[in-house]
């Protein structure tokens, strides 16, 4: 029931409230005179998204792998494929553009915006030569008879990795816009923390789809 | 306002409770071994959903009825977070409740599903298709005629795809109602040419889904004679509301005559025996 | 004494009708949008479960509209069997995906989660009104399958939402309503999920990244700690969806064989023996049940969580009380959610799959009860010694804890392996998950839409007419799902388009004629609230800025706020967020960001226990 409580305690409460154990990301008002409006905040924003988004599409993976893994056991048509060989050239690849990747972001920590542009294109350079050695895988299956309905693990490789390829593609969509934004750079403009930020997001991504691909390469072809 | 929010809400609680324990419309009368067991369970959890659903809108009726704003300023409410207290108790309650219904509601079920028919069970294979029902029985020398599904012709009446050449297909029947024996364990292989049906009988407390690609053998035992429906229980295309048949139980004695006929007028029989035999009352 | 705020560089607001209301990146205009793709698509879900309802009770019922727009479907106005399933399945598809997992999480949520933690926006506004457009294209889709499917005589697929393989992956073949419908269906339901996606990474971020000076996670309103476990929810579970979606995709069109085994011999022809039906082996039809049911038992969560987190906010609100066990509230939805992961099987206890997985999913199910048996205690602790105030949205509130204890204990009936052999695929089902989904959830959500509606456009809603809404839809609700219960009872399957077949379902008539008779007073009523809507919009009485006496952050700014929420002065927070009838405060309640309350006796700010 209602009571008015009367004890002797007397609180005044002014300013900043006190004592939460969660502080949050912005301080719990102990960053005194700090802008409110922290520019740091939004590259937090950025990498966290990324994260976020990186969860999604490991959780499509994680489906089309677990569906893999149901398929081989349920039924007796399960005929893995001859690995093409130059998938292993596909993985060299796009090992080679993570690292390349990682050269464009030590670039722009040193604010060399001109080696930053030109890594940045190496890498992209190498996803579409990535691209490329899928395609050659594509056709080798294809001149040997084995299409996306052939048999399950053809189905799964056709689907799995042109799963990967598209969003390899949108990877380096992102990274032409970090080119053209890099190029505006070299004319005018500061490296600050919003540009750094965008091309860890992008950073966090394409390593993202070099972990998968190795994974999924793994998947395919050495998991029987 | 409150007042009579709490009363509405009492009186559906009231009628939602009226309306089950009126039994008027009620689970039908059981006819399988398992099903005392099965529906000793469900009074159980429906007495312990009851109490619970009764008792949620009692509370809320109440704290409803009871707890107007007065309008006056110096007028408050109870400024309390909460209880740990209260929240331990009434998290382990519950839960204790519930996991102890959970166990308790695996007993049938493992019976059932745990393991296999017992020796002597009668076979029959279930073969559903779009929208009929098929039985295949092993006929006198109990061994069940080869089936492919390459043979497949239902214009030529051969649904299950029964290999004529076998010899043990000789005797085999396929016929589209059920016919077992009371009180003796029988086993169901259940199999689809199709799609996903499923195998249901409301009085007998068990269903099943028939999986095109697998076969899946369950077992149960009836213990009443009588002839009862059989209905589709998985949505299989346009006609899934009449894909419809009928399970007769018949004396063991009376089955194995039927049984030995051959073929040609084991269906006839069945056939005369399900027109004569008045469907079990439901309830 | 510092001033508790913190001035930010304003963002101009747009101009121009396009950028202003149609590709808007303000996260209100684009809540509002969702809140109106929900109004219309719930309409059309609602004519569809008139007619099933109108096919049940009075079959040979002719309605002439019905022939002259369907006249393969419905000749000379009755509809057929056909017809009558694609009802079923475009009707569940389009409540579950487009009503009830847009209104509460991309339309209330999308509007106030910004607001209540006190930031400008969402994190990613552009992506945020893709979202919109995304799942917006994704309704067109499947509003055409309605029209596209006419030489199937249906009005899009036959499969029900869930789809089950190999009918929803065999094509044609199988029978009407296995083609172009199921194809725009699966479209539909991706471009669905991707639309969903982005929205989820959206709330997540938003709510890490962006929370004012002094909101800590735990002096969120209950409202925010839903849409999160919402988003992490729809982050997880969609992409399942997705997977699955593509697998059944190219089954249908590829001839691929991931859910069709070998050896089907449907309508007359063998699997591979002509160019009607290639040649399949091997696929797993329980595969796709495993897929879908991955994603549709979190599906169901994300559908009440936000209701939740409405009604305890507005109890609370309305109680003039803080929320009774605030953290156990948060522990609640958590475990909700996560235990909303390992349950799917529930769904699947008779379909072939392993028995002792059954064993494990069902108790694992029943366990899931006790988060919501705590959740419902705590509100009605939260009432315990209120002072209520009976509003609408508090009446709808006050529904919902009613509605969601009627549908939530008949799972601890179907969660039981044992009794879902007799129960599965019955009437009880359908019964126990509308009284959930599409009743409590729909008050959480009307609750929601009386209370914020004053801080969206600056009026209320008649609160007479409100009143009326919620006594005949409460009373009307408990009418049409509870009789289904019995019905489930004596064995009425699901999914059957006509229960004249069979005897043993004959004695149910009265009561079918009864709950049809509900639905239609009770769907008619709905005019009521859509008038009331659209009509306060522009003649309701004047609201300003707190006209319910709240608390939260929202309250803290004009009624509609302005473009960036806070007028360029985000407000930082001092104290928990339903610190009412805190003893020695001047008011019954003290705000969020209300700095210079000063409270003579007593203690109490902040969440902490007494």
């Amino acid at each position: 029931m209602a009571t008015m409580v009367t004890s002797t305690k007397t609180v005044t409460k002014t300013g900043k409230g006190g004592g939460s154990k969660f502080p949050g990301p912005n301080g719990n008002g102990k960053r005194n005179g700090h802008e409110f409006f922290d520019p740091d905040s939004r590259s937090h924003r950025y990498r966290i998204g990324m994260w976020v988004a990186l969860a999604s599409i490991a959780m499509m993976f994680t489906a089309l792998s677990s569906a893999y893994i149901v398929r081989a056991a349920s039924a007796n048509d399960w005929y893995p494929l001859t690995m093409p060989r130059i998938l292993f050239a596909s993985t060299a690849i796009i090992v080679l553009s993570s690292g390349s990747f990682e050269v464009a972001k030590r670039n722009l920590k040193a604010s060399r915006v001109s080696g930053y542009s030109r890594w940045l294109l190496i890498t992209g350079l190498l996803g579409i030569a990535f691209l490329g050695s899928q395609l050659i895988a594509w056709r080798h299956l294809r001149a040997q008879g084995i299409y996306l309905a052939t048999n399950p693990h053809s189905s799964f490789f056709y689907l799995l990795s042109a799963a990967h390829a598209l969003h390899l593609f949108g990877g380096l969509i992102a990274l032409l816009y970090l080119l053209v934004r890099a190029r505006k750079l070299l004319l005018d403009g500061a490296v600050d923390n919003r540009r750094k930020a965008a091309a860890d997001a992008v950073g966090i991504y394409w390593h993202f789809m070099d972990v998968l691909w190795i994974y999924l390469f793994l998947l395919l072809f050495f998991w029987r | 306002m409150g007042r009579v929010l709490a009363v509405i809400i009492w009186l559906l609680t009231l009628l939602s409770v009226a309306i089950f324990f009126n039994k008027k419309w009620w689970l039908p009368p059981a006819i399988s071994d398992h099903a005392p067991a099965l529906d000793r369970q469900f009074m159980l959890t429906i007495i312990i959903v009851g109490i619970a659903f009764a008792a949620a809108q009692i509370g809320l009726g109440w704290m409803v009825w009871k707890y107007r704003d007065s309008g006056r300023a110096d007028d408050r409410g109870l400024y309390t977070h909460g209880s740990n207290r209260l929240e331990v108790i009434w998290t382990v309650i519950t839960a204790v409740v519930f996991i102890s219904l959970g166990v308790m509601g695996q007993r049938v079920w493992a019976s059932l599903r745990l393991n296999d028919a017992p020796a002597g069970s009668y076979s029959v294979e279930v073969v559903a298709q779009q929208f009929q029902w098929n039985f295949h029985y092993p006929g006198k020398d109990n061994v069940f005629g080869r089936t492919d599904p390459s043979l497949i012709d239902d214009s030529a009446v051969n649904f299950i795809g029964l290999d004529e050449s076998d010899p043990n297909a000789k005797d085999d029947a396929s016929v589209t109602s059920l016919v077992i024996p009371v009180n003796r364990p029988i086993e169901l292989k259940l199999r689809s040419k199709d799609v996903i049906h499923s195998f249901w009988v409301p009085p007998l407390r068990f269903k099943q889904d028939l999986v095109p690609g697998m076969e899946i053998k369950v077992h149960f035992t009836v213990n009443k004679v009588g002839k009862y429906e059989l209905a589709c229980a998985e949505l299989c295309g346009q006609n899934h509301f009449k894909m419809k048949s009928y399970m007769l139980v018949l004396p063991e004695d009376q089955l194995t005559a039927l049984s030995a006929l051959p073929q040609e007028q084991f269906q006839a029989k069945l056939q005369e025996l399900l027109n004569n035999t008045p469907l079990a009352p439901s309830y | 004494m510092s001033e508790a705020t913190h001035e930010v560089h304003r963002h101009p607001a747009p101009t121009g009708f396009i950028r202003k209301y149609i590709f808007s990146i303000d996260h209100k205009v684009i809540g509002i949008q969702y809140i109106m793709l929900a109004l219309a698509a719930v309409i059309v879900g609602m004519l569809m479960s008139l007619l099933m309802r109108i096919n049940l009770s009075w079959p040979g019922t002719k309605i002439s509209i019905l022939g002259t727009l369907f006249p393969g479907g419905a000749p000379g106005g009755l509809m057929n069997p056909e017809f009558y399933l694609s009802l079923v399945t475009m009707h569940g598809t389009i409540m579950v995906f487009f009503v009830l997992t847009t209104a509460p999480q991309g339309g209330f949520g999308n509007y106030f989660l910004p607001i209540q933690i006190g930031a400008e926006d969402m994190a990613f506004p552009v992506l945020n009104m893709l979202s919109f457009w995304v799942t917006f294209v994704g309704f067109i889709v499947i509003l055409s399958a309605i029209f596209l499917s006419g030489s199937d005589a249906t009005v899009g697929p036959i499969g029900g939402w869930t789809g089950y393989a190999p009918l929803s992956a065999l094509g044609a073949i199988a029978g009407p309503g296995q083609g172009m419908g199921m194809n725009l269906w699966i479209i539909s339901i991706a471009i669905f999920c991707v639309g969903s996606l982005l929205g989820a990474l959206n709330f997540i971020t938003t709510l890490l990244n962006m929370r004012t000076r002094g909101m800590s996670l735990m002096r969120m309103p209950l409202t925010c700690w839903a849409w999160f476990t919402t988003a992490v929810l729809a982050l997880l579970s969609f992409p399942v969806l997705l997977g699955g979606g593509i697998l059944l995709l190219l089954d249908r069109t590829a001839g691929t064989s991931f859910f069709i085994p070998g050896g089907l011999y449907v309508s007359g022809v063998l699997s591979g023996s002509n160019p009607n039906f290639p040649l399949h082996t091997g696929g797993s039809p329980i595969l796709w049940q495993h897929l879908f049911w991955f994603f549709g038992h979190p599906e169901v969560y994300i559908a009440i969580l936000p209701g939740m987190g409405a009604t305890s906010h507005i109890l609370a609100t309305f109680a003039r009380k803080p929320v009774f066990g605030y953290r156990a509230m948060v522990f609640a939805i958590f475990a909700i959610g996560l235990l909303g992961f390992f349950v799917w099987g529930h769904h699947m206890f008779i379909s072939g799959m392993s028995p002792y997985s059954a064993i494990a999913f069902s108790v694992l199910t029943l366990s899931i009860g006790v988060p919501s048996a705590v959740k419902t205690f705590n509100w009605i602790g939260t009432l315990w010694g209120a002072r209520i105030r009976f509003t609408t949205p508090m009446l709808f509130a006050i529904g919902f804890v009613s509605l969601f204890v009627a549908g939530g204990i008949t799972g601890l009936i179907l969660g039981q392996s044992s009794l879902d052999l007799a129960m599965h695929d019955t009437y009880i089902v359908p019964a126990h998950f509308h009284l959930v989904m599409g009743v409590a959830s729909i008050f959480g959500m009307f609750a929601a839409t009386y209370f914020w509606f004053p801080k969206m456009f600056g009026r209320f809603m008649n609160e007479r007419l409100g009143q009326i809404h919620f006594w005949i839809t409460f009373v009307g609700v408990y009418s049409i799902f509870v009789p289904m219960h019995v019905m489930g009872l004596v064995g009425m399957p699901r999914r059957y388009s006509s229960f004249a077949e069979y005897e043993f379902l004959k004695e149910l008539h009265p009561l079918v004629v009864f709950v049809s008779v509900a639905a239609i007073i009770t769907i008619t009523t709905q005019l009521l609230f859509y008038f009331n809507v659209f009509w306060s919009m522009f003649k309701g009485k004047k609201a300003g800025e707190n006209p319910w006496e709240a608390t939260t952050l929202e309250w803290n700014t004009t009624s509609p706020p302005p473009h960036d929420n806070f007028a360029g002065v985000l407000p930082t927070v001092y104290r928990g967020p339903y610190e009412f009838a805190v003893p020695g405060a001047p008011k019954d309640f003290l705000m969020q960001a209300d700095s210079t309350a000063e409270v003579t006796s007593g203690n109490g700010h902040n969440g902490h226990k007494h």
